[in-house]
Formats: structure tokens, sequence, C-alpha cells
């Protein structure tokens, strides 16, 4: 397979019709909110792009962004994706492994320096010069910073490599860090959710492999065409929320007639993601439909703010400890204070002055 | 409770109701008109809407069903129906195992999808010129 | 500090702090208050003090314009002021779960556009009240800086409170940010300013009723 052939033509080679592939376009033009019949200039664009290479390095994870993404074995929407670009290295999926990997990993970046993207999935620990994460004896930031110098792009996969994730929960203890954190000239496209939904991670390859060029970010460098709502504001829910219907515990009255999950710790409000939209596995469900709040897991910090069952308006620390101390502080100082007051009137009492309430 | 014994709720199809079909509808209408008048097509994604349970179901009901329906196989199937509105296609994309990848209502002469493809075509073409210079074809 | 790290920290610290503060300043005010004493009445007691105290605690706290020279205005302006601040602090359903939360009780809630109501009865109220202290020339006069900022640290919260409730997107953040700051800010000026009066007011209401019943005078 030619390694200039560009993607209609290895579409084609595979027996794929440009109506499927066009349907597969359609598929996607619609996920990212692009305009009607602009599927169609998708595909045309798309399709005379050339493979280019891409290596994902895998860091400081749970490999469920690489599991979100590889769910079936049969042609689908993120298949194809995948089939359109070069994956020269992801230790997850590729057979090779050993030396004889890392060589041909280490090839690609030299015969496409400046050209390849970048795909890194988990954070960089720091601590230590970074021990606690190391591929054939090299440490991940190491990795990084190598790789990073030849890509194009750097797109980090889910909440660890966007913004820390769960190895940069308190305490911290290996000095985890986003992949932002690390490389600061090159752009780089935050896919943040714990895990991402698969149709977004592709969606935004085909973005970058159609157009050339980065997908308009927010301030958390997340591309707005997914993250530029939040869950609240798309959940099918909402009237409930609305008209104040609440269920209190999982499995009442309430959360049985699909109301309103806020009371139950649901983190829509403040999070911005697709799932009330674009949903999961296929379009099945999302968990606020399947009855659980939403966790947050495409914020930063999400595992440090709160326990995931408390409400938003609720505190995420003990106040009830707090207000008995001040209680009892507050009444010894006023019973110290009052006897000393006391002190003062009787000795003015005895001294036949006038005391008046500014000398207390 | 164990597992078997969690009863299992059948909910009315028109039980629930947030105004999204009211919503559509107008939205749908609008679109006809322009398609009548100036000729301009649109399409609205049904995935990015949030329905209540019972509303996807309730707009198929009221949408209905016209006089043609198309099927396509191609990596997956996807049906294309008009709706008893002429003019008013619904289209669903899925993929090989049968998950929804596109839902859309189009408002058009012919939704795109079903037109053949100029690659296609140039394909075709020489797939028949094959043909026609077999030695062994009667 | 960004949106969500200033939420995370109001969430927790900030409110431990604001509370804090809240608590052991009118707990220490309360208790000094009454510990301080009375001079000791030596006449002979003519009637009850404590129904005294009972009864002024209860009957000045009616509307009742004759019982005051401040007006019917002011009078019904401070009413609807209290009373949808309290409606709206104590009946919409997020602020039941802070409470349920932070001390374990909870009550049935009221529909949203009960609350969105009363806050803004309550807005309203506040606005009148303002504006009449600032034209009343004695008013004007008796007015200082700590009277302006008690009423803006109690507007702030009310009004944050409903652009909350129809904030959506990324303003929702923000706004939480604005409301939950807005009212720690409040909490903190209770004990220092005319605010304790949430707790003062009964004893001094109590106090005078009982001197009153003590010598057998209806109060």
């Amino acid at each position: 397979m030619n390694e200039h052939d560009t993607l209609g033509d290895r579409l084609a080679q595979q027996g794929i019709s440009r109506r499927a592939f066009l349907k597969f376009c359609a598929a996607l033009a619609t996920m990212m909110a692009l305009p009607p019949g602009a599927a169609q200039a998708f595909a045309e664009t798309l399709a005379k792009a050339k493979r280019p290479s891409v290596i994902w390095l895998s860091f400081q994870e749970c490999t469920g962004c690489t599991e979100s993404l590889t769910r079936s074995h049969t042609p689908t929407l993120e298949n194809l994706i995948f089939d359109m670009i070069s994956l020269d290295y992801h230790h997850t999926l590729q057979a090779a492994s050993g030396f004889g990997a890392e060589k041909s990993r280490e090839d690609a970046m030299k015969e496409f320096y400046g050209k390849y993207l970048l795909l890194v999935d988990g954070s960089i620990p720091l601590k230590d010069d970074g021990i606690y994460s190391t591929i054939a004896g090299r440490t991940n930031l190491d990795l990084l910073q190598k790789a990073a110098k030849g890509a194009a792009a750097i797109i980090a996969v889910g909440s660890c490599a966007s913004f820390g994730g769960l190895p940069n929960a308190k305490p911290n203890p290996t000095g985890a860090v986003a992949v932002s954190d690390i490389i600061k000239d090159k752009p780089i496209i935050n896919i943040s959710g714990c895990p991402p939904i698969p149709a977004v991670i592709t969606g935004v390859l085909a973005h970058y492999l159609t157009f050339c060029e980065l997908p308009a970010l927010d301030e958390l460098g997340r591309p707005t065409a997914f993250y530029g709502e939040t869950i609240h504001d798309r959940c099918y829910r909402r009237p409930f929320y609305e008209q104040g219907k609440f269920a209190k515990t999982f499995d009442d009255e309430g959360a049985r007639n699909g109301w309103c999950l806020f009371e139950l710790g649901c983190k829509g409000p403040t999070t911005h993601n697709a799932c009330a939209t674009t949903k999961w596995n296929g379009g099945t469900s999302f968990p606020i439909e399947s009855g659980h709040g939403c966790l947050g897991c495409s914020e930063p910090h999400f595992w440090d703010a709160g326990s995931f069952y408390t409400p938003l308006s609720a505190p995420s620390a003990s106040v009830s400890t707090v207000a008995i101390g001040a209680a009892a502080a507050g009444a010894a100082a006023a019973v110290a204070i009052s006897a000393l007051d006391r002190a003062k009137k009787r000795r003015a009492q005895q001294g036949h002055e006038k005391l008046t309430v500014k000398d207390l | 409770m164990n597992l078997q014994n969690i009863p299992i709720k059948i909910e009315d199809v028109e039980q629930y109701s947030i105004g999204n079909l009211r919503a559509l509808l107008s939205e749908i209408a609008a679109h006809l008109e322009r398609l009548a008048r100036d000729g301009n097509i649109a399409s609205i994604d049904l995935n990015s809407l949030p329905f209540a349970p019972g509303e996807y179901e309730q707009l198929r009901l009221l949408l209905g069903q016209g006089e043609a329906t198309a099927h396509i196989e191609a990596l997956g199937p996807s049906d294309i129906t008009e709706t008893r509105y002429p003019g008013v296609w619904w289209v669903t994309h899925y993929n090989v195992e049968g998950d929804i990848i596109a839902d859309s209502i189009e408002i058009t002469t012919i939704p795109e999808i079903l037109s053949s493809q100029p690659e296609d075509i140039r394909m075709g073409l020489e797939l028949i010129k094959e043909q026609l210079n077999d030695e062994v074809m009667p | 500090m960004n949106t969500q790290q200033w939420l995370e920290w109001l969430r927790s610290t900030g409110l431990q702090i604001s509370v804090a503060v809240f608590v052991l300043g009118l707990a220490y005010r309360m208790l000094h208050l009454l510990l301080l004493g009375r001079k000791p009445n030596l006449a002979e007691a003519r009637g009850s003090a404590w129904r005294g105290g009972l009864r002024t605690m209860w009957h000045r706290s009616l509307p009742l314009g004759k019982q005051t020279s401040r007006g019917y205005l002011i009078l019904g302006a401070g009413y609807i002021f209290h009373l949808g601040f309290f409606i709206a602090l104590l009946f919409l359903s997020q602020h039941i779960a802070l409470f349920r939360a932070a001390l374990g009780l909870s009550w049935p809630a009221l529909p949203p556009v009960w609350i969105t109501m009363a806050a803004v009865l309550a807005l309203a109220a506040m606005v009148a009240l303002l504006v009449q202290r600032m034209i009343d020339p004695v008013k004007r006069l008796l007015t200082d800086y700590q009277d302006y900022l008690t009423w803006t640290l109690t507007f702030l919260p009310l009004l944050t409170g409903l652009l909350l409730k129809q904030s959506g997107g990324a303003n929702y953040q923000l706004m939480l940010v604005l409301h939950i700051a807005s009212v720690e800010l409040l909490l903190l000026a209770i004990p220092f300013t005319k605010l304790a009066h949430m707790v003062t007011t009964f004893s001094a209401r109590w106090y005078n009723g009982a001197i009153a019943g003590y010598k057998g005078t209806q109060a």
C-alpha cells in the first residue's frame, strides 16, 4: 500500500463506495454541527487527504480511552477513521513489541518529522525525575518531549492527558501533570472526558485530517463543537429541574419518574461535554438517562471537587464541626469577657464611678 | 428485592411531552415553506435534540409514512422514508452492528444519499467495460 | 484562580470560614449581652416578667401600623423584604439540599416560580427602602456607610440567586461562584453590623416586655 495514497484511493481499494463514505461523512458532519450540505464538501476534501502518520503515546493511564475508541472489530465510524490514518505506533493495539517496535516508532518520527500527529493518553508523572512511569527505560517526560518536537499538533486524549486526571487527584503522589503543562510550543487539542466519547475523538481527527488545522477551541483547549455546551443545557430532564421536581434518593418515586438528579449530586450544570446529545454506546444512553448524575469527568480536577453525590448547592467539606466549634469558642469568649466586664462593673460600683456601655 | 423481582414499568408513549414536538413541527414547516418557494434544502439533526422518553416515538407517529421508502446497504443499512408530508424525509443511517450513527429529517426533493456518486459511477463504468471486453460473455 | 477553582474553595474552606465567623460572632454577641445582666429591680413584682417578655416578643413582631411611627410604607416594605428573603432562603429545593447536607434536616420545598416571585418582591422592597432612606432628610442624616454596606451585602445574594436561576451554559458556573461568594460575605458581615438584629431583636423585645411585665403594665 503506497504511503502516498489519498484516503479516497484507500477506500476505493478496500471496495468502499463513495456513497458509503458519504454516509459516514454525513454522520461526522452532523456530530460536529456543520451545516447541511457540508457533508458533501467534507467528503470531497477528506477523500483527497493524504494519510498522515500518527504516533500514539500512552503514559500514566488506565487504557480506558483506547478502550472507548476501539469497541468493535467490524467497520464502524471509529474504525474507518483509524483505517484512514497510518497508525505507526500504539503499544496496546500494535502487534509488534520490544525494541523493534520502538525502532519503527523512531523511524516514523524521523521520516515524517514536522508532519506527524501526536496523540497522547495518560498523565505524565514528574516527581522524582518522572520514574513512576517509564517505557523501555525512558521516562514519559522524556518520551513526550522528544516526540513533541517533530509533531505538527498534539491531541491529548482523555482527562488525564488534558488536565492530569485521576493520578493528579489529591495528594498526587507521582506529581502527575497534563500534556499542556509540559509542552508549550505546539498546538494542543484537549479531548477531555473519563473516557471521552469515541465519536468526539474521531470527529476531531476527521476535522484535522480534512481542514489541516485545529478546530475552534475553548479556554481549556477543548473543541467547542463538542464541549461548547453544558450537559445541563441539553439535558432532557431540564424541564423537571425548572419545575423543581427532584429525585431525593436512588430508586425513589421521583427517580423512577425520571426527575432531575440535581439533589443526587449531578454536576451537569458545570460540565461541558456532548453526552446529552451524542450520548454513549452508539447513542444508547448517557449517565443521567440511566439514572445517575453526571460526574463532571470532562472538567479539570473533577476528582477533587467534592463528593459525586453532594449537590452543587451543598458544601463539599464538613461545616457542622466547624459550626459547633465556633459556637463553643464564641460562648467561651463571651463568658470570659463578661467576667471581665462584671469585674469592671463591681469596681465602678464600689468606687461610686459612673460606667457606660462604652467602657465595657 | 432481588434482581428478578424488580418491577418493569412499561410507559405509555403518550405520557411525556416537553413541548419538543410542536417546536420541531414549526421548524419543519418553516423549512418546507422555503423549499417550496426557493428550492432551499435543509436538515435537522435528531441526535442533538433532547427528547423526553416517548417523544421520539410520538414524532414518528406524527410524521407518519408517505409514498416513498428506500433502503441502502453501504457499510451498514440506511433507511430513507418520505413522511406523510412530501418533501419531508426521515433519514437514518446505521452501522454494521445496528447502532444509529446519524438520524435526521431532511427537507428536500430527494436526499443526497440516494443519488449515485460521480466516483462510483466512474468505477461502475470501468466494471461494465471490463464485462463487455470479457470474451466469455454471450 | 479560575471559576472552577473558586467554586471548589467556596464550597469547602470559604464556607467553613464564613460559617465559623458567623456562629462565633453571633454566639459571642448574644451571650455577652445576656451575661452583662441588668441592674436588679428592687421593687416588688406586680406582674409576671415571663409573660410580659413572651407577649412582647410576639406582639411586636406583628405588622400593626399604630405600633410604630415608621409609617405603613416602611412597615410594609420591611415585612415584604423579610418574608420574601426567608421564603427564598428556606423553601428553594437547592437550598434545602444545602441544609440537609450541613444540618441533616430537610423539609418540603415550594415550586420554583414562587421562589422567583418571593425574591423579586424582596428586591423591590429593598429598593423602595433604600430610596426612602435617601430621600427622607432625617434618615439621610442618620445614615452612615454601614447602612449602605449591609444593604448591598443583603441585596447581592438575592440578585445573584435570581440571575443564577435564569442562567445557562458557561454562565451557570460563574453565577454560582458569585452567588455563594455573596452569601459568604454576608455571613462574615452579620456579627459585626446591625444585621446581628436577627438574634438581638428578640432578646430586646423580651427585655422590654419583661421589664414592663414585672411592673405589671402591658408592653
